[in-house]
């Protein structure tokens, strides 16, 4: 069926920080952004400095900047001034233990006020961030710990002696390791919260400049190993202008990001993009919880709500009913990334919420909302909106040479003009890569689109194998290269299935090596070694036996195959296909 | 069903859902989410499982009188008998 598209009503326009999005497109270029932030008083450019200490600056340190609930229910309060000098003290620990500007630092942890804390602190000493998603097993932090060359990683005592203690030592990298939450730490470590309380609260922000390393941000690749995303500390225009346009955040407003600081969303809008725009935090450390959540958006009085379909699809399985004996009247404006909002989860919010969710679309590569629904604009249902002023995108038909623009309606890859400050400048020592996502003049973003009549943008697929699980992007060959280190497993393909909650799931296809016989035991023993080496969101929920996979002559086994015949899609150009499914 | 029952049903699940856990290891009070690791979409999937298995339908916001074992068998007795 074809959805209506929802008209705003005056009030929802009304608070729309961009009011007018067709002029704000015209009119706008990203030395704009330079207006909203400060700059170092001494020259330069700092992300952490733009997020706290201007604002203690211009006389709104008493500001709530962060409201952090602990799983259990204990709240803690942080303002704008508050932070500035945790950050501070933070940075002179780092200083103080022997790191200097340029190293990088890791994170590793649930949602602690001392994650928010390492982060900006950090970057307030002119280091890297690079924040990493606590669940993962051991195999996906060691490699990034790898490719990033860590050279500290703030984490938890629990954590860090289950997945890193073992191998640590062959990180010739990584100086330093802070723990969280212990008052006396093991040989090797650095206790956080003592060192925290001995440091002074002043600290010289870090003279860094607009292109200095910032943040390193690991994404999956179809081939290969996980990509480290670079951005730099311009991305700032970025963050704090997209804010605005896309989020409506503005000095004051009541926030909350529902993403873990672990992927891009929970730093760009989970830590950066409401401080720098002066709006308050909230932070939950537990995970998705029905009546919490509600509860949360009840109690707090949240205006600013920005979520993810995963998270929209659990609550639309509870029902309306679940949600009526909540008061959501202060809620102005929902967003949603991670992967497309399938248009009954749009619709939905406008039912249970008052307004619809807002859809948007950007990825670890732009370091921000490229393309989003807007507060001032009609929503498509199913769609993810228009360009944000700053932002020329695009369709384009990659088979031609040179590229050429697709016509309406035409699927095509969805492709960025580069140079928006947030725009990733490299993939760690991965130039070649790097290089081979821009062609013609344009970004290739590896998403298949269409941009309709009207200039709408609509998601079709990826054109890889990358697979989109609870809005985490996932590389088959990682989880593959995880497979055929157990001793039964010969050879693995994964992709993923469709999937009404998490939008995919991974499944895996495996052959065993001789002696071993397809088992339900077995199955739940490649899962449960898959699970320990790479943690619940990255190991396959399902694996299946087969003789053999389908491989082409180069020996590449053809996952999209496997797609297709799992799904009835046809089966495509199959001429290269050498040794069959069996 | 015993107790007992319930509890080697549960624990079966659990596992079946999430093969790096070791049943002997599982305390009667380790939290699914917060200890075990399990995360929103195992919770799901054991829902499903238990579903089948018992003919109990747990409803979203009841997913908190299953996020222990000792939690999960009680809510469990009370919903079979």
């Amino acid at each position: 069926m074809t959805w209506d598209t929802i008209a705003k009503t005056d009030a929802e326009r009304a608070y729309a920080v961009l009011g007018d999005p067709g002029a704000g497109r015209a009119g706008f270029d990203w030395d704009q952004a330079a207006d909203m932030l400060d700059g170092l008083p001494g020259g330069g450019l700092n992300i952490a400095y733009e997020a706290l200490d201007r604002h203690v600056a211009h006389g709104d340190g008493d500001r709530l900047a962060l409201r952090w609930f602990g799983k259990d229910d204990e709240l803690r309060d942080f303002t704008y001034a508050d932070l500035t000098r945790a950050t501070a003290r933070f940075a002179n620990v780092l200083m103080a233990s022997g790191l200097a500007p340029g190293d990088r630092l890791y994170s590793l942890m649930g949602r602690k006020p001392e994650l928010y804390i390492a982060a900006l602190g950090t970057l307030k000493a002119g280091l890297v961030f690079s924040p990493l998603f606590s669940a993962f097993g051991p195999e996906p932090i060691r490699t990034r710990m790898e490719i990033g060359e860590a050279n500290a990683v703030v984490t938890t005592e629990s954590i860090y002696r289950r997945k890193i203690a073992k191998w640590r030592a062959e990180i010739p990298s990584l100086k330093v390791v802070f723990l969280v939450d212990v008052d006396e730490a093991p040989e090797g470590c650095v206790a956080l919260g003592p060192a925290l309380a001995a440091a002074s609260e002043d600290f010289e922000v870090a003279q860094t400049q607009p292109e200095d390393m910032a943040l390193i941000h690991f994404t999956s690749g179809t081939t290969g190993r996980p990509k480290g995303a670079v951005h730099v500390h311009k991305a700032v225009y970025a963050h704090v202008a997209t804010g605005r346009f896309a989020l409506n955040l503005r000095p004051g407003a009541i926030y909350w990001c529902t993403a873990d600081p672990g992927w891009v969303t929970g730093t760009s809008y989970g830590i950066i993009s409401p401080l720098v725009n002066g709006a308050t935090l909230l932070v939950d450390e537990a995970e998705f919880d029905l009546d919490r959540w509600y509860g949360m958006l009840q109690r707090e009085k949240v205006e600013i709500w920005y979520t993810a379909p995963t998270a929209i699809r659990m609550m639309m399985r509870a029902g309306a009913e679940a949600a009526a004996p909540y008061d959501f009247s202060n809620l102005q404006f929902l967003a949603s990334v991670g992967e497309p909002l399938n248009p009954e989860g749009v619709v939905w919010g406008k039912e249970v919420f008052g307004h619809p969710f807002h859809d948007n679309w950007w990825q670890t590569e732009t370091g921000g909302i490229m393309i989003a629904n807007l507060a001032a604009e009609d929503i498509r249902p199913g769609s993810m909106g228009k360009p944000l002023p700053g932002i020329e995108a695009g369709v384009v038909d990659t088979e031609s040479d040179p590229l050429r623009e697709c016509a309406p309606g035409e699927i095509g890859e969805l492709a960025l003009r580069p140079g928006w400050p947030s725009m990733m400048r490299t993939y760690l020592h991965e130039q070649v890569r790097y290089d081979k996502t821009f062609r013609d003049g344009w970004y290739l973003s590896g998403d298949l689109a269409m941009k309709d009549e009207d200039g709408y943008f609509w998601f079709v697929g990826r054109a890889d194998d990358l697979i989109k699980s609870s809005g985490h992007l996932i590389g088959p060959f990682e989880v593959e290269s995880a497979l055929i280190e157990h001793e039964a497993v010969a050879e693995a393909g994964v992709i993923g299935l469709p999937d009404e909650t998490a939008g995919e799931v991974v499944k895996a296809y495996v052959s065993l090596n001789p002696g071993y016989e397809p088992s339900e035991e077995l199955e739940r023993d490649i899962r449960g070694h898959a699970r320990k080496k790479l943690g619940p969101a990255v190991a396959p929920r399902e694996v299946v036996f087969r003789k053999t996979l389908p491989k082409t002559r180069s020996g590449k086994i053809m996952r999209r195959l496997l797609k297709a015949r799992e799904l009835g899609l046809p089966e495509g150009d199959i001429s290269t296909l050498e040794t069959d499914e069996s | 069903m015993t107790e007992d029952d319930i509890k080697a049903a549960f624990l079966e699940e659990l596992i079946s859902v999430a093969p790096d856990l070791d049943a002997e290891d599982i305390g009667g009070n380790d939290h699914l989410q917060d200890d075990l690791e399990l995360d929103s979409m195992d919770i799901l999937n054991l829902v499903t499982a238990l579903h089948e298995r018992l003919g109990v339908n747990i409803p979203e916001e009841d997913y908190h009188g299953i996020e222990t074992l000792n939690k999960a068998v009680a809510y469990l007795a009370g919903r079979l008998g």
